[in-house]
Order: C-alpha cells, then structure tokens, then sequence
C-alpha cells in the first residue's frame, strides 16, 4: 500500500504538471481538490483517464470520483480493492 | 482611414528583447538550425497554477502580451487578435501521440484543450478577464499581418480606442523533424553570422512572441504609426518589384522616400531570390535590414520584424547587426517591411514615424 501511495503522489506530479510540488509535499490524507492541492474539475478527468489506463478501472458515474479522489490514502485503498490490471 | 498608432511592443524571442531599453546591444550568436526563445521568468507574469497547463507558445504570448500592455498602462484593450502560424504544436504532437500510443483510447483532456490554435488569445483573454472581442488567424505566414489587417478595420470603423495584436509561434519537436527531412530547415547547423550568406536550401528555425498595443490616438511613448498592410499569396518573381511600387504608389510614396527596408532574408539559397531582386534593384540606394538570422523563421517571425521596424523608429537607431548593405539614412521617417516564406504568403507593411 506504501509502494502505491508513492507511485500515485508521482503520477500525480507528471501528469498534472505540478512542478513546484514535490512528494514530500502531499500527505497521503491531504485533500487533493479544494484546500489542499488546489486540483480542479480538468484535473478529476484526468486522473479518471489514469485510473482506467493504468490500473484498469472504470468510473461510470463521475460522482464517484468526488469520493475516491478525496486523498491519496482513499485513492490507493480503492484501487487496491477495485484494480484489474 | 484613422491613423493606428503602436504605443507599445513587447517581443519575447532567441535574444535578449525582453528588456525594451535595449535594443539588440547584446545579440546571442548560435550555431545551430533550430534555436529557441529565451525563458522570461514566468512566475512573474502568470500565476503557477494556470502555467502548469501552458506550453511554451501560450507562455511567452501571455508573458509578451502582459509586457506590452503595461508598457502602454492599458489595463482591459478593446481588442484582442492573435497570429499564429502553427498554433499550439507541442499539445498538438502530445495529444496525437498519444492517441497513437493509447490505440486511441485513454485520451486526457488538457493537452486537446490546449491544443487549439486560439489557445493564446484565449489564455491572455482570461488572465485578464477580457470579454472582449477575441480573434485568433491562422494564415501562414501571413498570419499577424492578417491581425494588422483585421485592427486597421477596427480603428477605420471607429469601433475601439486599443487593440492587443501579437503574433506567436512554438517549436514542435515532431513537426521540426519533419520539416528536416523535407529540406524546411538546413541539414547543417548555420552560424547566426553566416545565415544570410548561406548558398544551401533550408532555413533555421525559430520561435517567439511579439505583441503590441495599437491606438486610435498618439500618446508620448508612442512608436510610430502603422501605415498600411498589403497581403499577396503569390508573386511571380518577376513581378515582385511591380507589386512593391504599386504598394509605395497606393500610399503617395516614392522609392527614394523609404529611409530603410526590412527583408525577411532567412538564407534560404531556393527562396531569397525575393529579396535579393529588391536588394538589387529597386533598394539598392535603400538602407536595407534583415533580422531573421537572429531569431529564425516561423510563421510569425514577421512580427518580430514589426518589432525592429517599431524599435528604430522611437529609437531612429539600428543596431549594426541588421544591417546587410552599406547605405545609410540620417533619420527615419518611413520603413517599409516586405516577408515572404517559401515564394507564398507575402506581405507589405509601411511603418511612419510619428
């Protein structure tokens, strides 16, 4: 679990472009939309794209995504009980 | 037709231009066949959070546009019209490729947000919160005088008192190589200094932002004026020095009344032959200029052009660099750009001190 929660703080770094960020930086129960990292509605495609790509899970109901994109703990908790790949 | 006045230029390019108390003092020489703009500091123009989704060309054209803007202490223009050539190449190349990689699945949305050739206007639009009308052409290489073009318009129909017009161009990495291998850009890596004297086909290639604030009214820092703007996609060659005189004579002008004239030379041994007739014939009394040797070509460069052509009239200086003949002027009070790329896409531009 400790491997993936540090895998998804570096896709979240590449992929969004956060490059005055570091790993360090991001708590694993940080909010990552609102207070904490600041994403935005753009961003929450984009991690719905990385979940399907790399990890081989769908997100049929974007609502969803307001729950499992709260933190990275919650992230990496839902992707380890729901991966396909 | 109302007179349009530049009361602000602003040029982010492969030389220091960020800085407009120089002008082109200290010129960086490259031997290569593809040189890139100088990095402005970003963070002190756009906030990190929109720059993290900007490439380059949206960067320096917000960057260009911000500098230009307060150099003429305009906060909101009237107008916003950008020119670009290729548009935003780097999210395109990333979002095709990714397509390609992904068996078109998997696709993220940012880079085809940002992809599009409006990206530009679009950015500096709401950075500035500007509702503006907002226009993007994409013309070639005649893309910025078709944003001059479309301003004059604006100015005749008395629909605005300040229009932003810029013209702005991205390197592309796939799009470069491509053009290598079609022979655009030379083979060979070419010193800034040897360009325009180079006997092979090809060019180097560039990339920049030059943006301007253009007004209805002259104010104490204005540059100069724009005069007029001609547009031709073809010219026969041998009929590029009726056309020249049928711009002058359009514009009560003589020959002799052109204190210099800037070429769009870019040592292209199939292509300056344009130039070359001009330099040859009609201007060889002229003081004549070239600027492509510093910066490269792209689509827009000619707005870099517009940028010296603005500079040496407030400044009524040119820095040795440009010069490419002997002749010499006392003042200048009319400039004549002429740019053409590849034989197409040719432009007049008449600049008057003012």
């Amino acid at each position: 679990m400790e491997a993936l929660k540090l895998e998804l703080k570096e896709k979240i770094i590449e992929q969004l472009n956060l490059e005055d960020i570091s790993i360090e930086e991001i708590g694993d129960n940080d909010p990552l939309f609102g207070d904490g990292l600041g994403l935005d509605s753009i961003d929450a495609l984009e991690l719905i794209v990385m979940l399907d790509k790399d990890y081989g899970i769908k997100l049929t109901d974007p609502k969803e995504g307001k729950k499992i994109f709260e933190s990275v703990a919650i992230m990496a908790a839902y992707i380890t009980e729901n991966r396909t790949k | 037709m109302n007179s349009c006045y530049i009361n602000s230029v602003a040029c982010v390019s492969a030389q220091n231009t960020l800085r407009n108390d120089h002008f082109l003092e200290e010129v960086v020489f490259y031997d290569e066949n593809i040189i890139s703009a100088i990095n402005p500091v970003y963070k002190e123009y756009i906030p990190p959070a929109a720059a993290r989704r900007m490439a380059k060309g949206v960067k320096i054209g917000v960057v260009a546009s911000a500098m230009a803007l307060k150099e003429a202490y305009i906060t909101i223009p009237d107008a916003i019209i950008t020119g670009t050539g290729m548009g935003c190449l780097q999210d395109s190349e990333k979002f095709v490729s990714s397509m390609i990689t992904n068996d078109e699945q998997f696709l993220t949305p940012t880079s085809f947000i940002q992809s599009t050739h409006n990206t530009v206007g679009a950015q500096i639009a709401l950075g500035l919160q500007c509702k503006a009308y907002n226009f993007s052409y994409v013309n070639g290489a005649v893309s910025f005088e078709s944003c001059l073009i479309d301003a004059q318009l604006m100015f005749q129909e008395q629909e605005v008192k300040h229009i932003l017009v810029g013209g702005v161009d991205e390197h592309g990495a796939h799009t470069n190589n491509l053009h290598k291998l079609i022979g655009h850009i030379k083979k060979e890596p070419v010193s800034t200094v040897q360009l325009l004297n180079s006997k092979t086909p090809g060019t180097i290639f560039g990339e920049g932002a030059s943006f301007f604030l253009l007004s209805d009214k002259k104010e104490h820092g204005s540059y100069g004026k724009l005069v007029d703007v001609e547009i031709i996609n073809t010219i026969k060659l041998e009929n590029i020095i009726d056309r020249v005189l049928h711009f002058l004579n359009r514009n009560g002008i003589s020959v002799e009344d052109i204190d210099a004239v800037i070429l769009g030379n870019n040592g292209d041994v199939e292509f300056d032959n344009y130039y070359n007739k001009l330099q040859d014939g009609l201007f060889k009394n002229t003081q004549q200029l070239a600027y492509k040797h510093l910066f490269g070509e792209y689509n827009t460069v000619s707005a870099t052009g517009f940028w010296v052509g603005a500079k040496i009239l407030k400044s009524q200086t040119v820095p040795n660099v440009l010069k490419i003949n002997n002749k010499r002027s006392n003042s200048y009070k009319n400039i004549l750009l002429y740019n053409q790329y590849r034989g197409e896409n040719h432009s007049f531009v008449l600049l008057q001190s003012c």
